[in-house]
C-alpha cells in the first residue's frame, strides 16, 4: 500500500481550479520529485496535502487515513512534515528552540512538569535538545556549536535553508514535503544538499516528496518525476522519459512555430 | 543630520536650519507647558526656598534640554567626529533664545488678549508668574536671559569631559528629587529614625515647604563627592555582568532575584505608610504586568481588554466575601474565594477567548478591546444590578484573616505581604512557563501561527493557554484589590487601566519579567496607576500626558523597553546584531566551507 494516495483532488480559488483531478501516490522509501512550470499548482498542491488549504474535492489519504478536514497540526502529528519555498523559520528563536519548539506534538509536558521541575520534565527537555542537536548534526558542523543559541535570522540564506529541512525532520515524519529545497543556493551547496536528500531516505527513512525547478537534482535523486501544468498531471515517471515527453516539452517551453499555425 | 558630516575645522559653519528647529520646538514646549497649567499649578510647591519653585521648575528644564539637544554630535564609527567650537554655542544660545521669544509672545499676548474661554489658563496668574509680578518690561528682558543662558548651558555641558558632565546631570537630577520627594523622604526617615537630618535639609513651616537653600548647596556637594568615591565601581560592577557568560549571568541574576526577594520581605517592616501604600499598588500592577506580559510578550496576541480579567477577579472575591453583597453572600474566607477566583478566570479567558482567538493582529486588539468594555458595562448595567450592585458597586469586603495576620486597606503593609506572595507565585510561574515547551509553542505562534501549525502545534489551544495563564493573574490582583479598598465598583475597571498596564509592560521591557518588574516600579511607583497616586504626587493630574510623552519618547529612543528581553532587543537591533554575527563568522565560514554561503 502506498504511504500517500490522492485521488481527484481538486482545489478551486474562486473560479480557478488551482488543481483538478489529480490521482498521485507515494509508496513508502520512495523520493518523487514534483516539477512543473510557475503556477502550475505546485506549492498549492503541498499545501493542500498539510491541511493549509482546504480542497474543494477529492480524497487524501495517508497511510490509509484520509486526513480531510483535519488541521495542519494534526496531519503534522499523524507524520506529514513540510517545508516553505520562501523560507519561514521562527526568526527570533535561537536555531535549538527551532528544533525544540517543532517537536510540540510529540511531547506532553504542560503547566505541572514545568512548574515543579518533574524529572518527567526535566528528561523530556533534555531528550528533545539531544534529538535536535543530533538532527542538526546531519550537516554538518554548520549549525552546531555557538550557532544553536544564535538567532534563525542570523544564519546565512543556504544555512537558513538546511534549518528549515532539520525543523521539519525534528516533528518525525514519515513523510517530507520539501518545497524547492535548493532554490537559491549556489552550485557547490546545490550539489550538496542533493546529496543530502539522498541520504534522508537511506539514514532516517523518510519518504520525500520535493517540489524543484533545478532539473539536475531532479534526475540525481528522485525515482519517479510528476509533472504538473495548470494544476493536471501531464506525465509521470522515470526523468528520461518525463524529460523527453513531448507534453513536458511543450509546458515549458510552448509549441513549436509551425505546430501553431497548424492550429489556426 | 548633514552638519554632523560637515568637514572639521570650519567651526563657524553654524547649521541655522537646526538650531531653528529645535529652538522652535523649544518654543512651543514653553508656551505648552504653561498653557496646560503646569506652572501656575505646581508654583506652590517650593523645591527651594525660597528660590526655586517646583512650578519655575516645569520651564527652567526645558531651555536647558533644547539647548543640549540642538548642539548634539552623532559620532559615527570611523569618521573623526566634528570638533564642536563657537558654532555649537550659538546653535545653544539660539535654541535657548527662540524659547525665550516664545515665552515673550505669549506674556505679550496675556497682556493684550483674552482667550480664556477656550483656554482655561490663559489666566491673569500665569502673566503674574511669568513676569515675576513685575510687568512686561521686567519679565521679558529676564525670560530671554534665563532662556539664552541655560540654551548656551546645554550647549556648554558638550565642551566638558564626559565625567564632569555626568556629574553634574546627578548632581542636579539628585538635589531636584530629594526635594521633590520632600514627602516621601520625610516618611522614610521617620521609618529608620533619621528625623534629626531631615529636620535639617528641609524648611519645613508645616507641611512640604522644600529645601533650603543652604541644604540644597550641601546636598550639591555630597552628591558631588559620591561618584568619586565610588569611582566608577558601580559602572564596573554592571559592565562585569553585562559581559559574564551566560551561565554566571543566570546565577547573578538568580542572586539577585535573591536579594530583591530579601529586601521585599525585610523593607516594608521599617518603611512608612506612604512608601508602603506605593508598593502595594506597584505590587497589584505589577501582577497585572506579568499576565499581560504573557498574553502580550510571549504568546503575541494584543489584549487590549485585559482589564475585563481584573473586573472578574475582583468581583468574585467581592461576592463571595462581602457582607453586603446583594444577591448571594456567603462571606466565605478569602482563601476559599481563591479558588473561584481561578475558576471564573479561566472561564473567562475561555468565553472571551475562544470568539476572539481566530483573529489576528489588529482585529484581535479591536475585539478584546470591546469585551473589556462589555465587561465593565455588565457590572454597571441595571440588568445585573441586582447581584452586582450597579455603579454602587459591593462594599464591606471583609478583610482578609490569615491566623493573626489581618489584611485590610488601612494596614498598607499587610496588603503588600499579600501582593509579594502572588507577585512572587507570578514571577515563579512566568519564569518557569518561558523555558518550558508551551512557553515555546507560544512564542512559535508570536513568530508566525501559519507555520507554527504546520509544525505540528495546536495554535488554538496554545492561545487560549496563555488567555487562561494571563487571565488568572489578573483575577488575582483583582482580589486583592478587593479585599484591599474593600470595595468594587464598576468605575475601578476601567479601559484605562488596560492600556496603563500595556504601557508597563512596554515601557519596562515587553517579554522580560525583570523588564516587567522594572517597568511597574518606574511608572505605577512613580507616576501612578489609574486611580492610585504615585510618588510625584504633585503632577497627579498630568499623569496621562506624562505616560503618552514617555511612551512616544520610549517607542522613539529606546522600543526594546527599559529592561529589554535579549530576544526582542535583538529583533529591534537586527542589523547590528546581524553585522556582529557575521563579522565574527567571516574566518570560520571561508575554511570550513570553501564557499560563501
Amino acid at each position: 500500500m502506498s504511504l500517500l494516495e490522492i485521488r481527484g483532488l481538486q482545489v478551486t480559488f474562486g473560479g480557478l481550479d488551482a488543481l483538478s483531478s489529480l490521482d498521485f501516490h507515494v509508496n513508502e522509501g520512495e523520493i518523487v520529485s514534483v516539477i512543473g512550470p510557475n503556477g502550475a499548482g505546485k506549492t498549492t498542491f503541498f499545501n493542500a496535502i498539510s491541511g493549509m488549504v482546504p480542497p474543494t474535492e477529492g480524497e487524501i489519504l495517508f497511510d490509509g487515513e484520509s486526513v480531510l478536514g483535519l488541521d495542519p497540526n494534526q496531519i503534522t502529528e499523524m507524520g506529514i512534515a513540510r517545508t516553505f519555498q520562501n523560507v519561514r523559520l521562527f526568526p527570533n528563536m535561537t536555531v535549538v528552540e527551532n528544533l525544540m519548539v517543532s517537536q510540540h506534538c510529540r511531547t506532553s509536558q504542560l503547566f505541572v512538569g514545568a512548574l515543579f521541575q518533574t524529572k518527567a520534565f526535566k528528561k523530556e527537555e533534555r531528550e528533545i535538545r539531544e534529538r535536535a542537536e543530533e538532527i542538526l548534526a546531519f550537516f554538518g558542523t554548520r549549525l552546531t556549536g555557538y550557532r544553536l543559541d544564535q538567532p534563525a535570522f542570523a544564519l546565512s540564506y543556504a544555512n537558513r535553508r538546511r534549518l528549515e529541512i532539520a525543523r521539519a525532520m525534528a516533528t518525525q515524519p514519515r513523510l517530507l514535503l520539501l518545497d524547492e529545497p535548493v532554490a537559491g543556493m549556489n552550485p557547490m551547496e546545490t550539489a550538496e544538499l542533493t546529496g543530502l536528500i539522498g541520504r534522508l531516505r537511506d539514514e532516517w527513512g523518510f519518504t520525500i516528496v520535493f517540489i524543484e525547478h533545478d532539473m539536475k537534482v531532479v534526475r540525481d535523486v528522485s525515482d519517479r518525476v510528476v509533472v504538473l501544468d495548470h494544476g493536471v498531471p501531464i506525465a509521470e515517471g522515470s526523468y528520461e522519459s518525463v524529460s523527453t515527453d513531448p507534453d513536458v516539452i511543450e509546458a515549458y517551453l510552448g509549441r513549436p512555430l509551425e505546430s501553431r499555425k497548424d492550429r489556426r | 543630520m548633514t552638519a554632523t558630516l560637515a568637514p572639521s575645522g570650519s567651526s563657524v559653519a553654524l547649521d541655522w536650519r537646526r538650531a531653528l528647529l529645535w529652538g522652535g520646538i523649544c518654543a512651543l514646549s514653553l508656551v505648552s507647558v504653561s498653557l496646560i497649567g503646569l506652572p501656575v499649578g505646581m508654583n506652590k510647591r517650593i523645591l527651594i526656598e525660597p528660590v526655586l519653585s517646583l512650578g519655575y521648575l516645569c520651564l527652567l528644564w526645558i531651555p536647558l534640554v533644547f539647548g543640549y539637544v540642538a548642539t548634539t554630535v552623532v559620532v559615527l564609527e570611523g569618521v573623526e567626529a566634528r570638533k564642536s567650537g563657537t558654532a555649537d554655542l550659538l546653535a545653544g544660545l539660539t535654541a535657548g533664545l527662540m524659547g525665550g521669544i516664545g515665552l515673550t509672545l505669549l506674556m505679550v499676548g496675556l497682556d493684550t488678549v483674552n482667550i480664556r474661554k477656550p483656554l482655561v489658563n490663559w489666566s491673569p496668574q500665569l502673566f503674574r508668574l511669568l513676569t515675576f509680578e513685575r510687568g512686561l518690561e521686567f519679565g521679558i528682558p529676564v525670560w530671554l536671559g534665563i532662556c539664552a543662558g541655560l540654551g548656551l548651558v546645554g550647549a556648554v555641558l558638550h565642551q566638558l569631559p564626559a565625567v564632569a558632565r555626568r556629574v553634574m546631570s546627578w548632581v542636579l537630577f539628585g538635589v531636584m528629587a530629594i526635594a521633590i520627594l520632600e514627602a516621601v523622604i520625610d516618611d522614610l526617615a521617620e521609618g529608620f529614625h533619621l528625623e534629626w537630618l531631615t529636620d535639617a535639609m528641609y524648611y519645613k513651616k508645616g507641611g512640604t515647604e522644600g529645601l533650603t537653600v543652604t541644604s540644597a548647596v550641601v546636598l550639591a556637594l555630597v552628591l558631588a563627592a559620591l561618584p568619586v568615591v565610588t569611582g566608577g565601581r558601580v559602572k564596573a560592577a554592571v559592565d562585569h555582568y553585562r559581559d559574564a557568560p551566560s551561565e554566571d549571568r543566570r546565577r547573578t541574576s538568580l542572586v539577585l532575584f535573591g536579594a530583591i526577594g530579601v529586601a521585599c520581605v525585610g523593607l516594608p517592616m521599617i518603611l512608612g505608610g506612604i512608601v508602603n501604600e506605593l508598593l502595594a499598588n506597584v505590587g497589584l500592577f505589577l501582577l497585572l504586568a506579568l499576565g499581560l506580559n504573557i498574553v502580550v510578550g510571549l504568546a503575541g496576541l494584543l489584549d487590549l481588554g485585559y482589564v475585563a480579567f481584573f473586573a472578574v477577579g475582583g468581583y468574585t472575591t467581592s461576592v463571595l466575601t462581602s457582607s453586603n453583597s446583594p444577591f448571594f453572600a456567603p462571606e466565605w474566607h478569602f482563601g476559599i474565594a481563591l479558588l473561584f477566583v481561578v475558576v471564573m478566570a479561566a472561564t473567562a479567558g475561555l468565553v472571551i477567548g475562544a470568539p476572539v482567538i481566530r483573529m489576528r493582529g489588529d482585529y484581535l486588539a479591536i475585539v478584546t478591546l470591546g469585551f473589556g468594555e462589555i465587561v465593565r458595562l455588565l457590572f454597571l448595567s441595571d440588568w445585573l444590578k441586582p447581584y452586582f450592585g450597579g455603579s454602587q458597586g459591593i462594599t464591606k469586603v471583609n478583610p482578609v484573616e490569615l491566623g493573626p495576620f489581618k489584611v485590610q486597606g488601612s494596614d498598607p503593609r499587610s496588603v503588600f505581604y499579600l501582593v509579594l506572595v502572588f507577585c512572587a507565585l507570578a514571577i515563579y510561574v512566568s519564569w518557569r512557563l518561558q523555558g518550558s515547551r508551551l512557553g515555546r509553542a507560544w512564542m512559535a505562534t508570536r513568530e508566525d501561527e501559519q507555520v507554527a501549525e504546520a509544525m505540528g502545534i495546536n495554535t488554538v489551544n496554545a492561545k487560549l493557554m496563555a488567555f487562561v495563564v494571563g487571565a488568572t493573574m489578573a483575577a488575582f490582583s483583582g482580589a486583592v484589590l478587593a479585599a484591599k479598598v474593600g470595595s468594587v465598583f464598576p468605575k475601578s475597571f476601567e479601559i484605562l487601566v488596560s492600556i496603563i498596564i500595556l504601557v508597563v509592560v512596554i515601557v519596562g521591557g515587553m517579554g522580560n519579567i525583570a523588564g516587567v518588574m522594572v517597568g511597574s516600579l518606574v511608572l505605577i511607583g512613580i507616576l501612578g496607576g489609574p486611580r492610585q497616586p504615585g510618588l510625584l504626587q504633585e503632577f497627579q493630574s498630568y499623569k496621562l500626558l506624562i505616560y503618552g510623552a514617555l511612551l512616544v519618547f520610549m517607542m522613539l529612543k529606546r522600543p526594546e523597553g527599559l529592561v529589554p528581553s535579549a530576544r526582542r532587543s535583538r529583533e529591534l537591533h537586527q542589523d547590528e546584531y546581524l553585522q556582529d554575527a557575521w563579522l565574527g563568522d567571516d574566518a570560520e565560514s571561508e575554511e570550513d566551507q570553501g564557499a560563501p554561503s
